[in-house]
């Protein structure tokens, strides 16, 4: 449905967008996963035609974006990361002016509005003048616009952002429920909003394809290398931070121990375990037995950054800027 | 096609659904009043000084009252459209809607006419509002309707004119006020360069004189229909209204 090879998006001094491809079946749910800043929004807005690529092609419904922008914008829903909503009009008056704009004729618009509104649970404000709604019903207006002239493929920038929890997840239930239909792109930073809705993940760092992977794939990996944070005091006397860290490597399925900051004399460590070993019990069975005093255990989630360099096998911190990592995008197996 | 109606249209409920063409109307129907007032008061008092001094001056209510009015007409609409021009595309752009009208199956060019055509019948409202003070001239005199009528011609092509400079002018920038400043500033340089080359013959000021919007309406408010001045004012329009597509296109580029 979606085929995107070697994009670039160059601007004067910057590139947005390197070198990314990736393909999306009909009827799934793919997830755009990245830092903000990363090209995601850049990507999106070259599929919808809103900007022209500098190198490579990008295809929608065998339409490519420079070629046939028209038959592209037909087949396309698109809710950008601000929903473009007028503040002067009212819901209902928005949504005909957007179907009538999307091709919808006269006759069926009407009928069409109605649908979405009650799918998008907006019924309530129909007549309301979208300047006064709160932020999530904007946002549900903004869904809806994107689906009314149930377009083949949606394309979705952070459609949860600014969301309370409740609305979260009405509107991930909303996306599951267009999906069959529907071929979905949806942008994040949220990586548990990918586990929920996505069927598979595009990761793009700084530009950059960093891997585009299925989700169970990727949490898998993920999983495997969960931190664990450690915090010890002593019952007798003061600790050897060497001694202790020793003693931790030794608990099986352990692979790796950093110490950490520890305030008033107690020690703090991050346990990473071997993929697929879950050692905190190990681990606090190790602590009591060696007689200290267990004053925390808990799991501690890899940030997203965390998750790139495991990805990509860099091993520096983000540096920011322009500079890209230097390891090939392949994914590569831990 | 259709869709640039569905744009004009949208443009003309925002429009009324804010206080700008409320405002705007009022503004011009009142100076209009007021000139149209003095105009008229002057003939009059015209009038009678002649008939006091015996003489039998030709009065005429269509040069000495409805062609200056006209004048004076263009030059309010000079400063008025800067008003309705600062919106079209500085808003859109503000606010990210214009990224909803760039993704929809319509042209470039569809947006951009919907959007002039919107501004354009604003235009026409604001004028109508003169035609009370017309209609006076009718239940109290013989004024020959023809001129008048071309007169408002002109009005309408010099306005379209303007309008499509400033929805070029609206396209450059996000801010309104920068936009309608810019736009207010280029009006005033015609107006002005009009005024300045009027009288003079020399190689520029000829060349500047033949360019000039305002000098072109002059023919309209004497009531001559003269084809150049309408091919004028229409190649300027679809001059500005291209230098527009041009400069929306490019915002695929910057954005």
């Amino acid at each position: 449905m979606i085929k995107v090879q070697g994009l670039t998006k160059r601007y004067a001094r910057t590139v947005a967008v390197d070198n990314i491809s990736f393909e999306v079946e009909k009827g799934q749910i793919v997830g755009f996963l990245g830092p903000n800043g990363a090209g995601k929004t850049t990507t999106m807005r070259v599929l919808t035609c809103f900007l022209p690529p500098t190198a490579g092609t990008a295809t929608v419904a065998g339409f490519d974006v420079l070629e046939n922008p028209h038959e592209v914008k037909k087949r396309i829903g698109y809710l950008p990361e601000t929903p473009p909503l007028y503040p002067e009009m009212e819901v209902s008056e928005y949504l005909t002016f957007v179907g009538r704009l999307k091709g919808i004729s006269s006759a069926d618009v009407d009928r069409r509005v109605g649908e979405v509104t009650e799918r998008c649970a907006v019924g309530d404000v129909r007549n309301k003048l979208i300047g006064k709604l709160s932020k999530g019903y904007r946002q549900r207006v903004g869904l809806a616009q994107a689906i009314i002239h149930n377009p083949d493929v949606l394309i979705l920038d952070e459609p949860t952002s600014g969301l309370d929890p409740k609305q979260i997840i009405e509107t991930r239930e909303l996306i599951k429920h267009l999906s069959g239909d529907h071929t979905i792109i949806l942008s994040t930073h949220i990586l548990s909003e990918v586990e929920h809705s996505c069927q598979r993940v595009v990761i793009i760092n700084q530009g950059k394809l960093v891997a585009t992977d299925s989700v169970e794939n990727l949490t898998n990996r993920l999983r495997g290398a969960e931190a664990v944070a450690l915090e010890i005091a002593s019952s007798n006397g003061p600790l050897d931070p060497a001694v202790v860290q020793q003693q931790l490597e030794q608990v099986s399925g352990v692979s790796r121990v950093l110490p950490r900051e520890a305030k008033d004399g107690r020690l703090a460590f991050e346990v990473e375990s071997l993929q697929g070993r879950h050692v905190r019990a190990d681990l606090a069975r190790a602590v009591v037995h060696a007689g200290w005093n267990l004053n925390e255990l808990r799991a501690v989630g890899l940030s997203l950054e965390e998750i790139f360099l495991q990805l990509t096998d860099v091993g520096q911190a983000s540096t920011g800027g322009l500079q890209a990592p230097s390891s090939d995008p392949a994914p590569k197996e831990p | 096609m259709k869709n640039t109606w569905i744009i004009c249209r949208k443009e003309l409920k925002s429009y009324f659904a804010s206080p700008i063409a409320y405002l705007l109307m009022a503004f011009f129907a009142l100076i209009f009043g007021f000139g149209f007032y003095t105009a008229t008061r002057d003939f009059v008092r015209f009038g009678f000084m002649a008939q006091m001094q015996g003489r039998n001056m030709p009065m005429n209510v269509n040069e000495q009252v409805i062609r200056p009015l006209l004048g004076f007409a263009s030059t309010v609409a000079l400063f008025l459209i800067p008003m309705i021009t600062m919106r079209l595309f500085a808003e859109e752009k503000k606010t990210g809607t214009i990224e909803l009208l760039m993704t929809s199956p319509v042209y470039d060019w569809e947006i951009i006419l919907g959007k002039w055509l919107g501004a354009l019948l604003l235009y026409l409202c604001v004028l109508a509002m003169s035609g009370i003070n017309i209609a006076m001239l009718f239940a109290f005199g013989k004024p020959d309707w023809k001129p008048i009528l071309i007169g408002y011609l002109g009005l309408i092509l010099q306005g379209g004119t303007l309008l499509a400079i400033g929805a070029f002018i609206s396209t450059t920038t996000k801010n309104q006020i920068i936009a309608g400043g810019v736009t207010f500033f280029v009006c005033l340089l015609l107006w002005l360069l009009s005024w300045f080359t009027a009288f003079d013959s020399t190689g520029y000021a000829s060349v500047v004189n033949y360019l000039s919007i305002v000098t072109h309406f002059e023919g309209f408010a004497k009531g001559v229909l003269d084809s150049k001045d309408v091919i004028f004012y229409l190649s300027m329009i679809f001059f500005s209204l291209f230098m527009t597509s041009r400069s929306m296109e490019s915002l695929r580029w910057r954005a």
